[in-house]
């Protein structure tokens, strides 16, 4: 007898509960992201993929002292030097193996003149590995910063997307 | 004659494609219904709230391989998908989905045919369901299918006798067979229209009906024929392309006609105020599949011998119970 | 009424179609898939002679649960043709043959004309039964439970003492009951691997 009371209990009073959770999730927000059209912010601090910065006239900071390459534990960065017009040394070739970067942000740190900076753009997959070697004109930004960005509390906050979008 | 068979013709045609709609967008509202109680999305893509998703799929499995297996028994094989599709369509050739109206000037019933033994006939067309299951489970020569198949018989044994008697109750209080004068009888016309309601007669009933509903469309928790975690998919494993889809159509066509019968002898059928009488018999059904679709979100699957103890052991008496019950306040009366 | 005449010649082609294929497969699961064929053929039958409860009764009891329970065996024992039924019974005489043969025949013919007398006959020499009540479900209950009340109820005597007989045939045998064991015999182990491989 007392099994069958337990029994009803069960059916009448605990069963309910259940449904009654379940119930209540379904009018709960889904935490799922509707990915591709709506993207999670990322933290400030995030490292992405990499971009390298301009200075207010427009003229590239990198000066290629390889200072970058050489702090880089995983040996992604290549680079070759060359003078432009003004005699000023730059980059010729800068390349950056995201196959093999594993965005330390060593880079960022050794760099002298604040030219390189991980963003926050983590969507670069490809079908081909040839497409992981980002050279300089991928990763250049198109304008300088307008504001200073050292000021901010969060240095690296800048909206990337699109920004160093790939120049075909 | 000629009048009544197109008259005939044409509500078999209208029911029959409102019913495998409901079925495709039955699909729509499980995952979705599913995924918010799991705190997902679901389909989102196609079309406005994914509502588009359904045909997605059909042209998928349309455009699928017709692969069928080099084990397999031919004939049964290809005849399974429609064995167990046919007889969830007929169920719905007895179930009144109207009142009687008026069509162009003619006098239309709201019912494809008024068997006198409307309720024997549904019940003897969804035993007939369990072959196409049994016959899929047989002959695609697989061990998961044919643990499906032994699975699906064990439990349609078990539960056909609870399932048959537990609608015993209505019918003796209603005293007829004729899902037409069930659905007429429990009409009314005061403000609390829902009072001649037989769930408020027959409560065990409704619930030993409600359960044994589940376990005879299989679906969760009483879904073991096709287990996904432990049979991979159970009697449609060897199912490819249209001829899956023809089992999934007829597991959701078998939901509605469940959920059809049930609305039509417990609450009321197309009875109720103010809306069209197709509405109230649709949104009683949706109540329904809602149900199913919350216990699927809620139950995990039952055990093997568990569901057969269950059936045998608590379903059967309490079926018998009600019966005895119902029978001495008929007496009474 | 040849719509009527036409549903009567197909079910009931149907139906000893499906009876006569039956026994004619090797292959047990289809003997029974054409046995619930002539089963569907014989309740439309019963339906087209008015008493549509017999064939309800017929899909629900028949086809619906008894065959499905002969499907379960076949699988559980999952037999795919008649060499997986074991050997075939000792062949019988051929006089015994011909004599159940005629006998069922002369008994058939014998209830084919006694019955043509009971109910008006139609042209083509279909039953139709003039009385509406006719396997109606109140007509079939009243007989149940007046006429045939106890036939009825030994009937349920007869599946009552068929149910505990399967139940002793299938129950388990307690451990008192089960025979003593022998001892095992004691020894190297090497010796016992060696007895089972042989």
């Amino acid at each position: 007898m007392n099994e069958v009371l337990k029994a009803v209990g069960n059916v009448f009073l605990k069963m309910p509960l259940g449904f009654v959770v379940t119930l209540r999730h379904f009018f709960k927000k889904p935490v799922t992201l509707d990915y591709p059209y709506k993207k999670k912010p990322m933290t400030p601090r995030y490292r992405g993929k990499h971009y390298l910065e301009r200075y207010d006239d427009s003229t590239e900071r990198c000066v290629c002292c390889g200072l970058c390459a050489a702090a880089c534990p995983a040996d992604a960065i290549y680079m070759e030097p060359e003078e432009n017009e003004k005699g000023e040394r730059r980059a010729k070739i800068y390349e950056i193996n995201l196959l093999r970067c594993i965005f330390c942000g060593f880079c960022e740190e050794a760099c002298p003149e604040e030219a390189i900076f991980l963003g926050q753009d983590y969507e670069f997959s490809d079908v081909n590995r040839n497409a992981f070697i980002y050279t300089k004109e991928e990763m250049l930004v198109k304008h300088p910063r307008k504001d200073n960005p050292f000021k901010r509390l969060y240095r690296r906050v800048r909206k990337v997307h699109g920004v160093t979008d790939k120049i075909s | 004659m000629l009048e009544m068979i197109i008259i005939s013709s044409v509500k078999v045609i209208v029911v029959v494609v409102a019913v495998l709609t409901c079925c495709a967008w039955s699909t729509w509202l499980e995952r979705k219904v599913v995924a918010y109680m799991q705190h997902r999305m679901g389909p989102t893509l196609a079309g406005p709230f994914g509502l588009l998703q359904p045909i997605a799929d059909a042209l998928k499995l349309i455009f699928k391989e017709d692969l069928v297996p080099k084990s397999v028994e031919k004939v049964t094989f290809a005849l399974a998908p429609i064995i167990s599709f046919v007889p969830a369509i007929l169920t719905f050739a007895v179930v009144p989905f109207a009142a009687d109206f008026e069509f162009f000037g003619y006098q239309v019933t709201g019912i494809i045919s008024d068997l006198n033994i409307g309720v024997l006939f549904v019940f003897a067309v969804t035993s007939l369901g369990i072959y196409g299951i049994v016959l899929a489970g047989w002959s695609s020569g697989s061990k998961y299918s044919l643990m499906g198949a032994l699975r699906a018989t064990a439990q349609m044994i078990s539960y056909e006798v609870g399932y048959g008697l537990s609608i015993i109750g209505v019918i003796l209080v209603a005293n007829t067979l004729s899902m037409k004068e069930l659905v007429e009888m429990q009409g009314s016309d005061s403000i609390w229209f829902f009072q001649n309601w037989f769930v408020f007669k027959q409560p065990l009933g409704f619930l030993l009906f409600l359960t044994c509903a589940v376990a005879e469309t299989n679906r969760c928790p009483f879904d073991m024929a096709e287990a996904e975690s432990e049979l991979v998919a159970g009697y449609h494993t060897e199912y490819s392309s249209m001829r899956f889809s023809m089992f999934f159509i007829s597991e959701y066509a078998n939901m509605l006609a469940v959920s059809a019968v049930g609305a039509t002898l417990f609450f009321g059928g197309w009875q109720g105020p103010l809306l069209p009488s197709v509405l109230w018999l649709l949104l009683k059904m949706f109540l329904f599949m809602f149900f199913y679709i919350w216990l699927r979100g809620t139950l995990p699957r039952f055990r093997y011998d568990q569901l057969m103890n269950f059936g045998w052991k608590v379903l059967f008496p309490l079926a018998l119970l009600n019966t005895m019950i119902t029978a001495a306040f008929v007496m009474i009366d | 009424m040849s719509l009527d005449l036409a549903i009567f010649v197909i079910s009931a082609l149907v139906a000893v179609f499906g009876a006569t294929m039956m026994i004619f497969q090797r292959n047990p699961v289809a003997s029974v898939l054409y046995l619930i064929l002539s089963l569907v053929g014989q309740a439309v039958l019963y339906v087209q002679l008015g008493a549509a409860f017999v064939g309800a009764v017929l899909i629900i009891v028949y086809s619906g649960a008894i065959l499905v329970l002969f499907l379960f065996v076949i699988m559980m024992l999952n037999l795919r043709s008649s060499a997986d039924l074991g050997e075939p019974s000792p062949p019988v005489s051929r006089f015994v043959k011909y004599f159940v043969s005629c006998l069922i025949f002369l008994e058939l013919s014998f209830i084919i004309r006694e019955s043509l007398g009971a109910g008006s006959t139609t042209s083509a020499g279909i039953v139709t039964m003039a009385d509406d009540s006719f396997g109606s479900v109140e007509s079939v209950a009243t007989l149940l439970f007046t006429r045939y009340l106890y036939p009825f109820e030994l009937t349920s005597v007869l599946l009552l003492s068929a149910i505990v007989g399967a139940v002793i045939i299938a129950r388990r045998a307690t451990e008192d009951e089960l025979p003593p064991q022998p001892e095992k015999a004691v020894g190297p182990i090497s010796q016992k691997t060696n007895e089972g491989q042989e």
